[in-house]
Order: structure tokens, then sequence, then C-alpha cells
């Protein structure tokens, strides 16, 4: 049967969304926090940025209430850009965002870990909202601390 | 099963092949439209109005002495008495044309409300409101410093009449509230509700959007000051809707929106207004929608369908009863039958609204996700969305035992 489920539904999807990396929050002043909404169906992510120097992601976590794929979105997200440098950050947002919307990106680049997980989202324009949840806060939490720094 | 239920059965059927759409396949799969409260599908016969209006007596209303303009004219303004015999109104200038029920309360809160009271003035609405009944007050509110009061939701998803009889005071101007809540299911006794209000000398406004639908509504035994509805969640097309108010409250209305048509004359220092209800009707008005919500009412009235509705509540118990046994379901709404319509919002312990609606759809079946437009309404029983089945007359044990169905490969897909 070819609904699209299987490949909506992906286990490393479903894997995130039961056990979602980097959730929690994180205390401090100069910890960034973003709060995204979906107004459509009320879904919520929290994203808590921590970076000393402001150009290496030392820690990030969210707090989420939502559907499989937004909160596996995040929990992906945060996996992928813990460590990383901000500007690279910065990179793999757009990197998503081309994927989600149907664009091409560099399958082999290893830093993009598991976003072709949610290459059956892009069948569903419904859900690519969803997805793109947690890569909003990001961005805006990046752009939030280019400001102050 | 009786004679009597056989028989309304065969005629569910026969009504079916009415809507074209309900043999469409979705992913495959025969359609089990189930969001009957966010939208109805239309028949053949409103549908083909239009295509009759476009095709054959088409142009603007209330405009040129030319045959064209006036049949449509007369088949526009004919609504407006289809209108009022539907709701038992006694003067069909009583029937303003709105572009749905979030038009109407609007238009309501503009024109009477913010020309009526005064800061201080109490509006009442009540815990189980669509946003539609909740923003335009917000509005007006931090506009002319009127105070808001709320009747409160029980933890039976009812309301607390109890409570109503202090929070409605001598301060109250106005009670707002919806026939049938949306998102629970609850129908509200509004005739409590209108006896408390006229006791302070308070008007009352029925949001009628979920109840007009399924029943007999009688504005002058009910004595109802104000009624708003939309046409589309009753076979009508969309960008249509209805205010409705006593003639007294509508002559201390003031226009909000100027224009064409609302005027009888105008200088170059000012304007006269029209007569009502025209005076709330600025600009070209939507025409083929009103004309084929008329012909929708001639469909409901030839159906009969309010025996048809009580069928299909039937078929929405029986659903509910079967989710009940369901123990990984949890069901919203009144626990008492005679409290309820035929709408559920429920949730699925674990699997998000938005998960379990996107399995159903592959399955064929269509139910709505989400806070149903009344987010404080579930956020005070701590959800922050539902899933909803709705049922229309149109829907039938197929349709159920579909859902049914569907939920289990729901479960299989996400708890196993
Ligand atoms: C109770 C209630 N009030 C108001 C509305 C708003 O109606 P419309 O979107 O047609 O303006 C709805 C529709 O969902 C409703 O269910």
């Amino acid at each position: 049967m070819n609904d699209g489920m299987d490949e909506l539904y992906r286990d490393i999807i479903l894997d995130h969304y039961r056990n979602p990396r980097n959730s929690g929050s994180i205390e401090g002043d100069s910890v960034i926090i973003i709060e995204e909404f979906n107004p459509l169906c009320g879904d919520k992510i929290i994203v808590y940025l921590h970076s000393l120097s402001g150009e290496l992601i030392d820690d990030i976590k969210f707090i989420g209430e939502g559907c499989s794929i937004s909160q596996s979105s995040a929990s992906i997200m945060t996996d992928l850009v813990i460590g990383k440098k901000i500007e690279h950050a910065k990179q793999i947002v757009q990197q998503f965002h081309t994927f989600i919307t149907g664009g091409n990106i560099d399958e082999d680049d290893n830093s993009l870990g598991d976003i072709d997980a949610f290459k059956g989202v892009r069948k569903f324009p419904a859900r690519i909202k969803c997805a793109g949840l947690a890569w909003n806060s990001l961005d805006k939490a990046i752009d939030s601390m280019k400001k102050l720094t | 099963m009786s004679l009597e239920s056989k028989k309304l059965l065969d005629r569910t059927t026969q009504i079916r092949s009415d809507f074209p759409i309900l043999d469409r396949k979705i992913n495959g799969k025969r359609l089990a439209y189930l969001d009957n409260a966010a939208s109805s599908q239309k028949p053949m016969q409103v549908i083909s109005k239009i295509n009759d209006l476009y095709s054959n007596y088409y142009a603007n209303v209330h405009r040129g002495v030319h045959s064209l303009s006036m049949e449509s004219t007369e088949a526009y303004e004919s609504v407006r008495e289809k209108v009022a015999k539907f709701i038992n109104a006694g003067n069909i200038n009583e029937i303003i044309f709105t572009k749905g029920t979030t038009d109407s309360i609007n238009l309501f809160a503009q024109s009477w409300a913010k020309n009526n009271l005064k800061k201080g003035d109490r509006i009442v609405l009540s815990e189980i409101e669509h946003h539609a009944n909740l923003v335009p007050w917000f509005m007006l509110r931090d506009e002319i410093g009127i105070e808001l009061a709320f009747i409160p939701v029980l933890d039976d998803y009812t309301l607390d009449i109890e409570a109503a009889k202090k929070i409605i005071n001598s301060n109250t101007r106005l009670v707002s509230i919806s026939h049938i809540s949306n998102s629970l299911g609850t129908i509200v006794p509004i005739k409590d509700i209108i006896d408390l209000a006229h006791h302070n000398n308070a008007i009352v406004l029925i949001d009628g959007a979920q109840s007009i639908p399924h029943q007999n509504m009688n504005v002058i035994d009910l004595d109802i000051d104000v009624l708003v509805f939309s046409a589309h969640k009753m076979l009508g097309p969309t960008g249509v809707g209805i205010l409705w108010a006593k003639m007294d409250i509508l002559k201390q209305c003031e226009p909000v929106i100027g224009g064409g048509d609302m005027i009888s004359k105008v200088t170059f220092d000012g304007a006269l207004w029209n007569d009502i209800p025209f005076r709330f009707e600025a600009g070209t008005p939507n025409i083929a929608g009103v004309i084929g919500f008329g012909e929708a009412i001639d469909y409901l009235n030839e159906i009969n369908y309010i025996d048809l509705c009580n069928q299909s509540h039937v078929i929405s118990e029986y659903t509910r009863n079967l989710l009940e046994e369901m123990e990984f379901v949890e069901i919203l709404g009144p626990k008492d039958k005679l409290l309820r319509t035929s709408l559920f919002s429920f949730d699925i312990k674990n699997i998000h609204p938005h998960d379990v609606a996107q399995i159903l759809d592959s399955e064929g079946v269509a139910v709505r996700a989400g806070h149903h437009c009344a987010q404080p309404t579930l956020n005070k029983f701590g959800f922050s969305s539902t899933v909803r089945a709705s049922f229309y007359f149109y829907n039938n044990f197929e349709d159920a035992n579909q859902l049914i169905e569907s939920l289990q490969i729901v479960k299989k897909r996400f708890l196993q």
C-alpha cells in the first residue's frame, strides 16, 4: 500500500518522537529563548540556545508540544547543530528549508544527518509547517543572538 | 431495526446521490466526510442553481431597470424571505446578509454594541465560545472599555447555569453565546440564559452556526434578540451569513461600512442612510452566494432535514459508543446524551491529533484536528488540540465504521 504513510512516518521520525534528544530547558542569562507556534493547530516549540563565544553552539535544548513531525524535527534539529559553528548552523537551516520545500541538497553531506527523514513530508503541504517549526525557532534564535553580539 | 429507521436509512442512500463529492475517492479509498462542523458539502441542486444564475439571468442587483438586473434582484431578495421563514422571523427586513457568522458578530459589535454601550457596561460570554464570539468583543473592550464576563464551563462540559445567575447582573447589556459548542458538542440551554438576560434587561445574541444546520429554530418562541449563522455549514456557498435582529434593535444600529447601496441620498456634504436592512449591506453583495443559499434552504425543507438530522445523530451516537469502548481513546463532551449534538472531540493517548487525522485521511476519512478555533476552551480541559468527528444527514453507518476501523490502523502505526 503506497499512501505515503510509510514514507511520512519513517522509523527514524517515530524514534525521535518517542525518544526526543536534547529535550528540556537551559537556564542562564545568556541563553536565547525563542518560542514558535503553529496557529493552525496550536503546536509549540521553545528553543533554548546557548553560546558563550557567540561562534559555537555550546548547547541547545527544546521544549515542545505537538505532532510527531514537529517534535521529531526539533529533536533532529538540535542533534544536528549542537557543537557546530553558528554560521554552519545557519547554513543547515537554509538547506533544511530548501529540502523541505522540494529543492535539492547534497545528500552526501554528512553534516545534514537525518534531514532526509523528512522527505516524505514534502508530499503533505499541511505538514511542512510542522516540520519547519523548530528550524524557524533556531533561525530566529541565531538572528537575535547576532543582534546581541 | 424498526421499519421507520430502515426507511430513513434508505432515504439517506437516496440523499447521498445528490452530493457529487461523496463519490470521490481519497487516496484510493471511499470518502467518509466527517468534518461537517467546519463546513458541509453541497448538493447538485445548489451547484446547479449558481450555474443557472450565471448562465441565464446574472446581473448586479438593486441597480438597473433592465431585465437581467430585475430577475437577479428578485432571486436575491426572495432569499431574505426564505431565511425569515426558516427561523420564523416576523419581518423580512430584519434579515441582513453578511459574509458569515464571524462577519455578523463583528458587524453587531461595531454597529450596535459600540454605539449603545459605554464604559463599565457588561457583556457576558461563555467559556465554550468560538474565537468568532470572543475576539470581536476583546477588540470592543479595548476600544470603549466595556467589561467582559464569562459563564464558566464545568468539568462535565456543560455551562454553569448557577454561576450564570450571578454573572448576568444588572450591568449586563448583552449576553452573546453559542447555541452549540463547535469544539465540545455541548448543547447550551439557551432558553434559561435568555430568561436570565431578559430578567436583567439585557439582550441576547445567539451564535447558531452549529445548531441551525441541524434543528428547527424559532426566534419568536425562544424570544431571541439577535441570531447569527453561516450558509456554508448548511449546504450553502461560502461567503454568506445572516445577521438577524429584532427591528427595534436594528434601529439602534449604525452602519459600519459606507458605500453604494447603503444610502438613500448622497451630496458632497454627506449621506442619508438607506432603509434597514440595506444600510448594513454596502457594495455589491455576494449575489450568487445568496441565491445559492436560497436553494440550500429549499432543499433542506424539501428533504425534511430535521428527521434526517435525527437519524445522523443516531449514527453519531453509535460511533461515539464504539469509540468509548476503545481504551486508548478519550472523548470530550457531556455524558448526558440529551446535552450533546452530532459531533464529538476526542484524544488518543500518546498520538497527536495531527498524526491521527493524517492517517485517517490516508484511509479516506476526513476529520478535523486542531483547536477548532476554541483555544481557551480546549486549554481549560488540558488539551491544546483534539480530533473532531462531526456528522451531517448524508453520513451513514459505513462512514462510522470506516472511522472506527481506521482508528485501529492509527493505533497499529503509533502504539505498537
Ligand atoms: C460556533 C461557531 N461560531 C462561529 C463560527 C464561525 O463561522 P464562520 O467561519 O462561517 O464565520 C463557527 C465556525 O466554525 C462556529 O462553529
